[in-house]
């Protein structure tokens, strides 16, 4: 055994590099070795497996900045084992762990808690966020450098904004010593508080209590001008409204360190999918009218949206199974994030180069991960995708502890077919 | 002007805050008046060491501590610069005075100024204050720490120090570490260094060392190890212990794992260089123990001893231009 494994018969496709050709790459030892335009068989070394593509976009594997994991505390919604499934077949290589966990990831101890459990017991690889603040309360900054030394890859208090201006600009002044990433859930708490879904023509009829899609550029437009201040790297969660977005690309056209990602759901959904109470559609920020949807995909075209998260939030049926406004915000989303972004493809909005860029380099150059590529010597993570296979997405499919996904029944096209993580194959469709 | 500003000895300008009779901050002193000052404190460091440090220079002048803020070591050596001159000293604390009661800082000022004073050395925890109080009183005023803004004799004590140990200021670079947002003695340290041509690096958190530092002609640094390479001098400040419970800096923990002066990070320093704090220290916060207390390199001690010379030569000074004897 040379410990070879040979890829060929693909259409290499990354983003880092704007590859787009027919190909192969060869790997040994979970790393990329050589890329080769044109692979086939008479260049495959002695001694290698072969893996025949047939055709398909060989990617490297996606990269998840947002998700919830349930560990530790909330082991009945998920685990490490069961998220890294659900990544695995979604095509997704890393995850970053959202930090809001119970108790939450504000020290040292609770990071390398992570660590541990990931490799433990997580078939993808699992890098850890930590709390901006102290029990996520928005009021003392965590030990930030001891926790990046840690292993901290960025910092988030979750689904909860850093409410106060003062302590946003404390935290954001802090981490420039290390230039770590602030990540923020951009919405001005005393106006989301009361509301269970977007404020609009929707929740009036339905009687739900409004967020006003204005609580959410507020808190933009103010994290933007403490970035303008102290130069801290500044990254705003899932946004969601037309107004944040185009606040987002004059902050990047005046040079300020700020990306932006959306959720799988505020692409593909909008207020509408809410129907009759559908508590599964209760995300936060929650699902927009449909003018924000269409600004959603217009900021993922031109790039002001660097990123595409699924925002994955398990929930088990007593937090879901409840009057609209009581129900816990969140679906999950590990397993959909990639066709959902490929609906975009078909349906000729987005390149297909770009949303792979938003799926795998640009999240990795923003965690500062060395994955996310197709370069040799990077880890071998990838992915093969069948852009175009037709399938519906069913609870019977998720490998997720928890059900509660917002597409239940949508029909849908293209999917990662093998995923592939430090060269070890951990989802095979075919074998499935 | 007075005959003493205009002799060949003496290098005080007319328009000079000493020359008015004060000494508020190190800003706006020239390099002659500083090296002025600390010749006239050099020579009372070998007569401090005497079994007699009684002088009569100051005979019959009476001079006020006024604090209000608590302070040991600084009220202390005032008292002892003003004995050892021969002035008759008088210590005014908030604690029981009238102040408690409400009077104004201005009304404090004219009633203490109606009892003739030719001294009122003050501190206070607003910066400005004590420039406000020089407006109001006939006496010398000498800042014993304002707020944020200034402490000036520290910053001449810790002059007199290193010209001691390196013989000179010119040249040298000199690392501030620590809370410098809001520290009087890093910002009159900042001035005397700038002044006597010694380069300053200041070192800490983000949150207490703003970029901002940069346009007075500083290097800033958040990495110790690279601040500290190769200086001359590593000035630890103290580091209140109100900011360090995730206001400005998240732990004491964290901020001695980053910014907490150890021989490991010293290294980067070059191997003569010296170590200094202003007091009190945090041992285990801001400074290790063994580094605080290492003989060959720690002139922390030092600085007290020269604090008395310095404040001794301050008033001299600052007597002899309102009225040379």
């Amino acid at each position: 055994m040379s410990g070879l494994t040979a890829f060929i018969n693909a259409r290499l496709m990354d983003p880092a590099s704007k590859l787009d050709a027919k190909g192969g790459l060869i790997i040994k030892n979970g790393k990329i070795r050589e890329i080769i335009k044109g692979l086939d068989v008479p260049q495959v070394p002695y001694g290698a497996e072969i893996i025949d593509c047939e055709g398909h976009v060989l990617a490297p594997g996606l990269i998840d900045a947002r998700a919830y994991l349930g560990e530790p505390g909330q082991e009945q919604k998920e685990t490490m084992a069961t998220a890294s499934q659900a990544a695995a077949a979604g095509g997704i290589t890393t995850i970053a762990a959202m930090a809001s966990t119970d108790p939450c990831v504000d020290e040292v101890a609770l990071v390398e808690f992570v660590s541990r459990r990931a490799r433990d017991t997580a078939i993808v690889n699992v890098v850890p966020t930590a709390c901006v603040t102290r029990g996520r309360k928005g009021e003392e900054i965590t030990e930030m450098g001891m926790l990046a030394e840690a292993g901290a890859v960025a910092f988030s208090d979750g689904h909860r904004a850093i409410g106060s201006a003062q302590v946003m600009r404390r935290a954001l002044a802090y981490a420039t010593g290390w230039d770590l990433l602030i990540i923020q859930h951009p919405e001005e708490p005393s106006m989301a508080a009361s509301g269970a879904m977007n404020a609009g023509e929707m929740s009036t009829r339905l009687g739900i209590p409004g967020v006003p899609s204005i609580a959410e550029v507020m808190m933009v437009e103010r994290d933007l001008r403490l970035v303008e201040m102290t130069g801290g790297r500044y990254h705003a969660a899932c946004i969601s409204t037309e107004a944040s977005i185009k606040a987002i690309r004059q902050a990047k056209d005046r040079g300020l360190p700020v990306t932006c990602s959306a959720a799988a759901h505020h692409f593909a959904l909008n207020e509408l999918a809410v129907g009759e109470y559908r508590t599964f559609t209760k995300v936060s920020p929650p699902l927009r009218s449909e003018a924000d949807r269409l600004a959603v995909v217009a900021g993922l075209e031109d790039g002001t949206i660097d990123c595409i998260v699924s925002d994955h939030s398990p929930h088990d049926q007593e937090a879901k199974r409840l009057p609209f406004a009581q129900a816990a915000d969140g679906s999950i989303g590990l397993q959909t994030v990639l066709p959902l972004a490929l609906e975009l493809h078909h349906t000729k909005q987005v390149p297909l180069m770009r949303l792979l860029d938003a799926l795998t380099r640009a999240p990795a150059q923003m965690l500062g991960l060395p994955s996310g590529k197709l370069a040799e010597g990077a880890p071998a993570d990838l992915i093969l995708i069948d852009l175009d296979m037709p399938w519906r997405i069913t609870e019977s499919l998720f490998l997720s502890r928890s059900k509660n996904s917002a597409f239940e029944d949508r029909p849908t096209q293209g999917r990662a077919i093998r995923t592939i993580v430090a060269g070890e194959t951990v989802f095979n469709l075919n074998e499935g | 002007m007075t005959a003493a500003a205009k002799s060949l000895d003496n290098p005080i300008p007319p328009n000079s805050q000493l020359a008015q009779g004060h000494l508020l901050g190190i800003e706006g002193l020239n390099p002659l008046e500083i090296a002025y000052l600390l010749d006239k404190a050099e020579g009372y460091v070998d007569h401090n060491r005497q079994v007699d440090k009684k002088l009569d220079l100051l005979k019959g002048r009476t001079q006020i501590n006024l604090f209000y803020e608590n302070s040991t070591r600084t009220r202390a050596s005032f008292e002892l610069a003003g004995k050892r001159m021969g002035a008759d000293v008088i210590n005014m604390a908030v604690e029981g005075s009238s102040i408690k009661k409400g009077e104004t800082l201005i009304d404090t000022a004219m009633t203490l100024n109606a009892m003739q004073p030719d001294i009122l050395v003050v501190r206070h925890d607003q910066s400005g204050a004590v420039n406000l109080l020089a407006q109001k009183v006939d006496g010398a005023v000498i800042n014993g720490g304002d707020g944020s803004h200034e402490h000036p004799t520290q910053a001449l004590l810790d002059a007199l120090t290193i010209r001691r140990r390196k013989g000179t200021l010119a040249g040298l670079t000199v690392a501030i570490c620590g809370d410098i947002a809001h520290s009087r003695v890093a910002r009159s340290n900042i001035h005397l260094l700038n002044i006597m041509g010694a380069r300053v690096r200041l070192i800490g958190p983000p949150t207490l060392v703003p970029k901002s530092f940069e346009r007075m002609g500083l290097e800033v640094h958040h990495d110790m190890r690279k601040g500290l390479k190769n200086v001359d001098i590593v000035m630890m400040l103290r580091l209140q212990m109100e900011r360090m419970q995730g206001s400005y800096v998240p732990s004491t923990n964290e901020y001695f794992h980053f910014w907490g002066l150890d021989y490991e990070k010293l290294s980067a320093a070059k191997p003569d260089a010296l170590i200094m704090h202003p007091g009190p220290m945090n041992r285990g916060v801001e400074i290790a123990t063994d580094v605080a207390d290492d003989i060959d390199r720690s002139a922390i001690r030092e600085q007290v001893e020269m604090g008395v010379a310095v404040r001794m030569a301050c008033l001299e000074v600052l007597c002899d231009q309102r009225q040379p004897r």
